[in-house]
């Protein structure tokens, strides 16, 4: 198993996987409210959706692994509160000013790291990570500092003539759900189109990739980049969603998160990885965290178990389950999952 | 016509001078070998000629055009495809992908991110197209893991050859291989020849005099002798490294 399975024939990126996360989002609020959680933590969950789904695209299917990618959750945060302090109170100008910002955040970063593989790829993300993060801290003027950008507000939505407002975050959850779907019906198809299965070639052998023809280092430039800009869209809705925007978001902590996010749930096997990585996580806080103070030091053991055990994660796990139901595959295709 | 023309290529590792001064010439439609021992810089020539290393010195043109030091995918794009001696796949997918990256109507839609060009009935009949020249149709949607070692070998060379390119370079194709499919290998190069130039190093000098317009020989980082199978066979050099024998 792994993440090029889907044979080269295309399709519809409605799949039953797809359908199951779709009617997940729908039902998301009953079911928070049904197992007496705030509905804060759905909102949280569909964010951290788009940031790990958008991640992934780099850490999974183009193998480039990241380890400073909160910057650019963090970028996305600042730059749609600066947009609202600065220039005009509006949805989608603060969501494009964050977009654009991680974007050319993450492409002036790419530049340096996009003829880089490996542990030398790593250590230079983890590097910029820490600049962006230590800047965010230092710039008191433009981002607060420590104390961070306050009083974000939540512009409303405008529809035609009607504006809906955002302040409730039941109705907020909409908005954000609505986005976390397209962005993943927009993943499904990009890492399906000739797009992404370039990337995934270039995982597989980037030397190979490169005597084919492709300009490989164009290829990570545009990877990294497309998914800082992900990271910079659920960094606006973070934003919103906390009426702020801290240093704290660009961390390492929050970089590591979302790489231990993808790794257990799965991602460098399953386009779904993250998810149930992300679903995993948000439970467990709440779950483990509602028993003991220390449910982080559970997770992270956790998390070695899972690396140590079933490297392929969460989604291997239910692949493996799935195979041993479904009938036997044709002889000639050979499994060969180590 | 010369297709591929290297002159005086140098190219050094550190204090190692690996080649010295290697000058070729590959006529348009013909089959050229190298050979040579173990170490002598043939593989290293390859990558001179395919761009996988800049020359310390020296021109290569290519159809007109000075390719030297220009970057791997420029020079494919231009036309030249290779395999490798040590096998490059694309591991985690199925056969026919891997031909597919390279065909040449796929590279022009990488562009569209929402695009669905494997939905592309075209695309699939040309990738089978190619697969069918080396034997391989009838595996198409097998994991190329899956592959027996000979197969992958003819994947190899069925990605080269996918990119439409003017010329092929081969690194030691029937290494590995057995009786029965060398014996194969030599058919389908016999086949190919009327399409494409080819250029090919190999160790088997059974299989390489019977298939080669014009070989060179290469050895410490030079080409020592050059010639047509039949001015080598005469040649004391290649007399003397008891090649002869093999023939
Ligand atoms: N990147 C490199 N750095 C240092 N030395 C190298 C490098 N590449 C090749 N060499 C050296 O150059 C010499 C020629 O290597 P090359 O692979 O070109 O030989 P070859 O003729 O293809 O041999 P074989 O028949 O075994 O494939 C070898 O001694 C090798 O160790
Ligand atoms: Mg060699």
């Amino acid at each position: 198993m792994n993440l090029s399975d889907i044979p080269p024939k295309g399709g519809s990126p409605f799949t039953l996987p797809m359908a199951a996360f779709l009617m997940l989002l729908l039902l998301a609020p009953f079911l928070v409210a049904r197992f007496g959680l705030y509905h804060y933590l759905a909102i949280e969950i569909a964010i951290w959706i788009i940031f790990a789904m958008g991640f992934n695209l780099l850490f999974g299917y183009t193998g480039l692994h990241s380890f400073g990618h909160g910057a650019y959750l963090g970028i996305g945060a600042y730059a749609f509160g600066l947009f609202q302090h600065n220039v005009s109170t509006s949805l989608w100008g603060g969501l494009g000013a964050a977009l654009l910002a991680a974007m050319v955040a993450g492409g002036f970063v790419a530049l340096f790291l996009s003829h880089r593989r490996g542990i030398y790829f790593a250590l230079l993300s983890i590097a910029f990570g820490q600049i962006f993060w230590f800047s965010s801290i230092k710039l008191h003027r433009v981002t607060g500092g420590e104390d961070g950008l306050l009083g974000i507000p939540r512009p409303p939505l405008q529809i035609g003539n009607v504006a809906v407002t955002l302040a409730d975050n039941r109705i907020f959850y909409w908005f954000v759900a609505a986005l976390a779907a397209l962005v993943v019906i927009g993943l499904w198809r990009v890492v399906n189109s000739p797009f992404g299965r370039v990337l995934q070639a270039i995982r597989q052998n980037e030397m190979r990739a490169r005597f084919v023809g492709y300009d490989v280092w164009r290829w990570k430039w545009l990877a990294f980049t497309i998914s800082a800009t992900f990271a910079g869209l659920a960094g606006a809705l973070l934003a919103m969603a906390q009426n702020s925007a801290y240093p704290d978001v660009m961390s390492l902590h929050q970089s590591g998160l979302v790489v231990m996010m993808v790794l257990v749930g799965g991602g460098l096997v399953n386009f779904w990885g993250p998810i149930l990585g992300v679903l995993l996580y948000f439970l467990a806080r709440e779950v483990l965290g509602s028993l003991t103070e220390t449910w982080l030091l559970w997770y992270g053991l956790m998390f070695v178990v899972m690396v140590m055990v079933r490297p392929e994660g969460l989604a291997g796990l239910i692949g493996t389950a799935a195979r041993r139901e479904a009938p036997a595959p044709p002889a000639r295709i050979v499994e060969t999952t180590p | 016509m010369t297709l591929f023309q290297a002159t005086g290529l140098q190219k050094r590792f550190g204090s190692r001078v690996v080649l010295e001064n290697i000058t070729l010439g590959i006529e348009e439609g013909t089959v050229h070998g190298i050979m040579g021992p173990n170490g002598a810089g043939k593989t290293t020539c390859f990558h001179l000629l395919t761009g996988h290393h800049a020359p310390d010195a020296g021109s290569i043109v290519f159809a007109g055009q000075d390719i030297a030091g220009l970057p791997p995918h420029r020079i494919a794009r231009l036309g030249v495809a290779r395999s490798f001696q040590i096998m490059n796949l694309f591991d985690d997918t199925v056969v026919i992908e891997n031909v597919m990256l390279a065909l040449p109507a796929f590279k022009a839609q990488t562009g569209r991110i929402f695009g669905n060009g494997f939905a592309d009935r075209r695309l699939i009949d040309s990738a089978l197209e190619v697969l069918d020249m080396v034997g391989l149709a009838g595996s198409a949607w097998s994991k190329t893991k899956s592959l027996s070692y000979g197969d992958r070998r003819a994947l190899e060379i069925a990605v080269a050859l996918a990119a439409e390119p003017r010329i092929v370079f081969l690194d030691e194709p029937t290494s590995g291989l057995g009786v029965e499919a060398t014996r194969a290998l030599a058919a389908l190069i016999r086949r190919l020849r009327t399409r494409f130039t080819i250029c090919l190093i190999e160790h088997d000098m059974r299989f390489l005099f019977g298939l080669a317009d014009r070989i060179s020989v290469i050895h410490w980082g030079q080409v020592i002798t050059e010639g047509t199978p039949a001015e080598l066979m005469a040649n004391k050099w290649v007399a003397r490294s008891s090649l002869k024998e093999a023939v």
